[in-house]
């Protein structure tokens, strides 16, 4: 570094230092209109709330009361949390198995799941709304099923590329003492997956507590996950109770501003692992 | 390791492949199918051969319009979204204080979910429309330009974590022997950063591409395809076709696999393209 370059990299850093306060901007203007009344909102965005516009925390507790935010919470966290772990748990498993056995039902299986990735939902949507309604999956447990399915893709995808790269002599060696091959994964194999489960865990976890649209077809009319509850609030007939969706629009991205901020060094390093690979 | 026995083989992987049959295999291929039928409900359709596809493109020309649209937005999406999210990688590569925390503030919107970014932004920008007494849906022109702005805002710190990763794995020793040979900034970008920073623009090319052409949350919460259907993208158009009118869910499962078809078409082309590209270097 020579002194030439100083001044330089201060305007780079002042630059980025704007471009992160604007960034930050649209989050910060929701938080300050969820404490203005419901007609403040709309009509003058960029006001700050003042003594005639403040309304504490009104906003929050109607919101809460016309949405269920909490039980909303709720569907979406045990939605998530179940869905990954059996995604996460269940595809590593098939990830090994067509890895480690080669023949054409390995490759036919693997092939398969990786054609799913490219399809979009609109694709199926229809009638697989239908089969989970005819297998009687539509409920929060259900539900889970369908997520495996959907996220076997792109999760055998990022396992079996990190599979084919464990040398087989470990797995050998464990044969030899005994292991079955149950035995062979779980003791063996599966701590050595770390990394790529984490990976695979934030890449799902992303994906599922965002989901709006397959919840809303297979469980939306009896349960609301967090994004449903969100787009229910402007859904219904008449006006729009704007203070309630800002003070919604804050608790539903808190979570996810707590989950980013604790896991960040995992999250980051697992979507460029993720990208790299898929 | 070829000794597993068959039951073992199906322990291991039957519980992925039964909840794959379920939720992808049987849907697709049922899918398939279904867009060749007149249909209400899975189990009463009628053959009709393709005049569900007939339909689609001649009925109307919402479908024809949503691909325009469609296409449109994507290419200018993945063109921004990548030259932005390229720059701040540059910038945030270099010995800036505060890389960390910015990476960070730049990385947290792509971790919002598509219906919440839409309600956000649709706030932000009927605010700044108010001031000329119009708001998004007045011009479908306001609806494209919300839809890349929204886009962006939420995939740009999405690419520059991939993009610097890829920037951080050039080793110094090039840079410094081009600096020695005399190279200035440009010429160290243009000839050592650009190429070598190849495979992340294939990686980022495709999941911009893939994701702009299949949005649909961000489409719903912030235009719901207003005014008229003007600004309603390929995946809204079929969710209306199905679930807003009833009788047609027979066209709305057509216009499904011709998006799938354009969709596995793009992937084919981008997969063929990156491949060749590798070969070259």
């Amino acid at each position: 570094m020579n002194t030439m370059k100083r001044p330089k990299l201060n305007l780079t850093f002042g630059f980025l230092l704007v471009l992160a306060l604007l960034y930050l901007a649209p989050l910060l203007l929701v938080l300050m209109n969820s404490f203005k009344g419901r007609f403040f909102i709309s009509d003058a965005p960029f006001a700050f709330p003042d003594s005639q516009t403040f309304v504490g925390l009104k906003n929050y507790i109607s919101g809460l009361a016309k949405t269920g935010f909490f039980q909303a919470f709720g569907y979406s966290l045990f939605i998530t949390v179940f869905s990954v772990g059996t995604i996460v748990l269940f595809t590593s498993m098939t990830a090994w198995a067509i890895t480690r056995v080669t023949s054409w039902i390995s490759s036919t299986i693997y092939y398969l799941l990786v054609f799913s990735m490219i399809v979009p939902f609109q694709m199926v949507m229809f009638s697989m709304s239908k089969i989970a309604n005819m297998l009687h999956l539509d409920n929060p447990i259900g539900i889970i099923a369908l997520y495996l399915g959907f996220g076997a893709g792109l999760s055998v995808f990022i396992f079996s590329g990190f599979i084919k790269s464990i040398p087989l002599e470990i797995e050998e060696a464990a044969t030899i003492d005994g292991c079955n091959p149950i035995q062979t994964f779980f003791l063996i194999v599966f701590p050595i997956l770390r990394p790529i489960y984490i990976t695979v865990a934030i890449l799902n976890t992303m994906w599922i507590w965002n989901d709006y649209l397959l919840p809303y077809l297979v469980i939306g009319s009896n349960y609301r996950t967090i994004p449903i509850a969100v787009q229910y609030l402007l859904g219904g007939y008449g006006s729009i109770d704007m203070g309630a969706m800002m003070a919604m629009l804050v608790l539903a991205i808190i979570p996810i501003v707590i989950f980013y901020l604790a896991l960040q060094k995992y999250i980051i390093e697992g979507v460029v692992a993720g990208a790299v690979k898929g | 390791m070829q000794r597993m026995s068959k039951a073992y083989y199906a322990f291991f992987t039957l519980p992925t492949l039964v909840a794959f049959a379920i939720a992808f295999f049987i849907p697709f291929l049922l899918g398939i199918y279904l867009s060749f039928t007149k249909f209400s409900t899975v189990t009463n359709s009628q053959w009709v051969g393709l005049s569900n596809y007939i339909h689609a493109f001649t009925e109307n020309k919402d479908f024809f319009n949503a691909m325009v649209f469609t296409g449109k937005f994507t290419l200018v999406s993945v063109v921004l979204i990548n030259v932005f999210a390229f720059s701040l990688a540059l910038l945030l590569t270099r010995k800036i204080m505060g890389t960390n925390i910015f990476r960070t503030v730049f990385f947290m919107p792509n971790l919002i979910g598509g219906i919440v970014l839409g309600y956000i932004w649709l706030l932000i920008i009927n605010g700044f429309l108010l001031r000329f007494n119009v708001d998004i849906t007045f011009s479908p022109k306001y609806g494209f330009w919300g839809l890349v702005i929204v886009t962006n805002w939420q995939m740009v710190g999405y690419m520059m974590v991939i993009y610097i990763a890829s920037i951080q794995a050039i080793s110094p020793e090039l840079v410094e022997a081009a600096q020695i040979d005399g190279a200035n900034a440009w010429q160290i970008l243009f000839n050592i950063t650009i190429p070598l920073v190849t495979p992340a623009f294939t990686i980022c090319t495709f999941l911009t591409l893939a994701n702009s052409f299949k949005l649909f949350d961000q489409n719903l919460a912030l235009t719901r395809g207003a005014p008229g259907k003007t600004t309603a993208m390929m995946a809204l158009d079929i969710y209306n076709t199905f679930y807003g009118t009833t009788g047609y869910e027979g066209v709305g499962q057509a216009k499904a696999v011709v998006f799938f078809l354009l969709v596995g078409a793009i992937v084919l082309v981008q997969l063929r393209l990156s491949r060749s590209r590798e070969v070259v270097n």
